[in-house]
């Protein structure tokens, strides 16, 4: 076979260097979107130079070399600027600090920190959730603008427009290149965990289109998941969550049947599930536990996760410890959604009478209506409990309330298995 | 994608001998940065083919032999599973992996793992039902 083309082997340098590359220039120039500029004129540079001299032995330093020395030239044609249209004070402090920033000193720190400082400033809170997933995506992600509209369905110029937007929002609020202090870390960290499990689920949940899975999202949150845990390692939650993300994915395979319906998580083949990812999932599991302190919401979801990741077969679960985890989650991220969940194990631990009290208690919330899920789990301990009848209307209306026109099959299926000549 | 990422053996690894401390420093210093690249899912070294067997399918015969083996070249010392984008990925994060003996030619070699897309128009959603069919029966039989 010819030797791989250089351009594709320049690409795959890229890929694995730009979050890397961006970080690093944004600390120099202190803004993201100029950061961006610059690593992008060096791979250009680097698509100029590489297919004549090969690729270098170092291509990640290389590239970081020629970035630099963009941006010292633009620092300096600024500076150039600023003289020649400030007033003489104004001059002289401006003077001051280029030349007391040891731009040389600055251009060794250690690259760890500098994608720690991209992470929180992609995910900064200034921006909307849109903004945050397209930017993080981009810098962080090193995704096409072309391969985040595809795997969000919108068109090239609409993700174009949400980067440009967000880079001019991070500019205009002057959000420094930093890392959070202290007292404001927990909040910040929880705005980057929630724009990578947003990315997942729309991976693992497509909130739009045919299919309903889409692996690719799944696979990029999973990867930032897990280089945020080396970044942040004593922060329990980025553990708890990539337990979760992990021990979630470890499904994908058996949660899809021949028609395309969704599997529920009991009626799943385990030979299906990712066994790989379930080990990775309960090793990051044990880390989130180890870092100390009250259980956060990711790690408790996790925890859930993994009961049912250690039941070899469902009859094997431990609901009586899911039932303790979802009180746990209930109590610090109260919602009906929860409870409904907390229902289904209360069910399936204490019998089906006590499942439905609580499924009936919160059947009224505002935040249910027209969700699919209550008329399924209704109807489920509905037929448990014999009230066939019932139970084959709330099948009835969770089908008409699905979008999935395979789910809807499948609840129609069990309409009918809950009709009176089938025996009840 | 997934790939496995299959390490030969050498002389040395057959032999059992360890890598060198310099080795060993800089394949540690390699697999952080797989971890913190986010795309190592697992790996292992291998002990040499003599701690090993074969076992040899031929009509209902089932033979079994102990190693060590012979065609050194052929052989493996250790496997790694990455998650990367692309095959032009794996291959950039091949081109960095220490080499184990600068002096002496060696070959690493790069699988893609078969995803269930991979069988794309292949695997009908009959078929599917079929192998999930199958799978239900042998659960049933165990």
């Amino acid at each position: 076979m010819a030797a791989a083309d250089p351009k594709r082997a320049i690409e795959a340098v890229w890929r694995i260097e730009s979050a890397r590359l961006i970080a690093g220039l944004a600390r120099l120039v202190r803004d993201v979107g100029i950061a961006e500029e610059l690593a992008q004129e060096a791979l250009v540079a680097a698509l100029e130079q590489w297919p004549e001299s090969g690729v270098p032995d170092n291509p990640g330093a290389w590239l970081m070399a020629t970035g630099k020395h963009r941006a010292v030239d633009r620092l300096r044609r600024a500076d150039v600027h600023e003289r020649k249209t400030h007033e003489l004070g104004r001059e002289l402090e401006l003077t001051g600090q280029v030349e007391n920033r040891d731009l040389e000193a600055e251009i060794d720190d250690p690259f760890d920190d500098d994608l720690l400082r991209l992470v929180f400033t992609t995910c900064h809170p200034v921006l909307s959730t849109d903004a945050r997933v397209a930017l993080t995506l981009r810098l962080l992600g090193g995704l096409t603008t072309r391969e985040i509209a595809r795997a969000y369905l919108v068109s090239e110029s609409t993700v174009a427009q949400r980067v440009v937007r967000a880079k001019r929002t991070l500019t205009a609020a002057q959000v420094p290149f930093e890392v959070p202090e202290h007292d404001e870390l927990g909040e910040r960290v929880a705005s980057v965990l929630e724009v990578i499990y947003l990315i997942f689920n729309e991976g693992y949940a497509a909130t739009a289109g045919d299919d309903w899975i889409r692996p690719e999202l799944i696979e990029e949150a999973l990867r930032l998941g897990r280089v945020l845990a080396e970044l942040l390692p004593s922060e329990a939650e980025v553990h708890g969550l990539v337990a979760l993300m992990e021990l979630q994915a470890s499904r994908t395979r058996a949660r899809t049947g021949p028609r395309g319906e969704r599997i529920l998580l009991l009626d799943q083949d385990r030979s299906r599930w990712d066994w790989l990812l379930v080990g990775r999932g309960l090793v990051a599991l044990e880390r989130a536990k180890r870092s100390g302190g009250a259980l956060g919401p990711y790690t408790l979801q996790a925890a859930i996760a993994a009961c049912h990741a250690r039941a070899r077969v469902a009859a094997d679960t431990d609901w009586e410890g899911i039932v303790a985890l979802y009180d746990a989650l209930a109590q610090i991220m109260p919602s009906p959604v929860v409870e409904l969940n907390r229902a289904v194990a209360i069910g399936m631990a204490f019998g089906p009478e006590a499942g439905l009290d609580l499924v009936d208690s919160i059947r009224s919330e505002p935040a249910l209506s027209g969700y699919h899920l209550l008329a399924v789990v209704r109807g489920d301990l509905l037929e448990k409990l014999g009230r066939k009848d019932e139970a084959r209307t709330e099948f009835q209306r969770a089908a008409s309330l699905t979008q999935n026109s395979g789910e809807r099959a499948a609840l129609l299926e069990r309409m009918a298995a809950c009709s009176p000549r089938n025996g009840a | 994608m997934r790939v496995m990422v299959l390490i030969k053996a050498n002389e040395q690894s057959e032999a059992g001998e360890m890598p060198s401390e310099k080795l060993l420093t800089e394949m540690t210093a390699f697999n952080e940065e797989l971890v913190k690249a986010g795309m190592m899912l697992a790996g292992e070294g291998l002990h040499p083919s003599s701690k090993g067997a074969r076992v040899v399918f031929s009509g209902s015969d089932r033979k079994v032999i102990d190693g060590p083996f012979s065609e050194t070249k052929e052989l493996l010392a250790g496997y790694w599973v990455w998650q990367v984008k692309d095959m032009d990925e794996a291959i950039e994060w091949v081109k960095r992996i220490p080499d184990a003996d600068p002096g002496q030619e060696a070959v690493v070699e790069i699988r893609p793992v078969f995803e269930a897309e991979d069988f794309g128009e292949e695997l009908t959603p009959e078929l599917r039902e079929r192998e999930q069919r199958m799978r239900e029966q042998i659960e049933a039989n165990q």
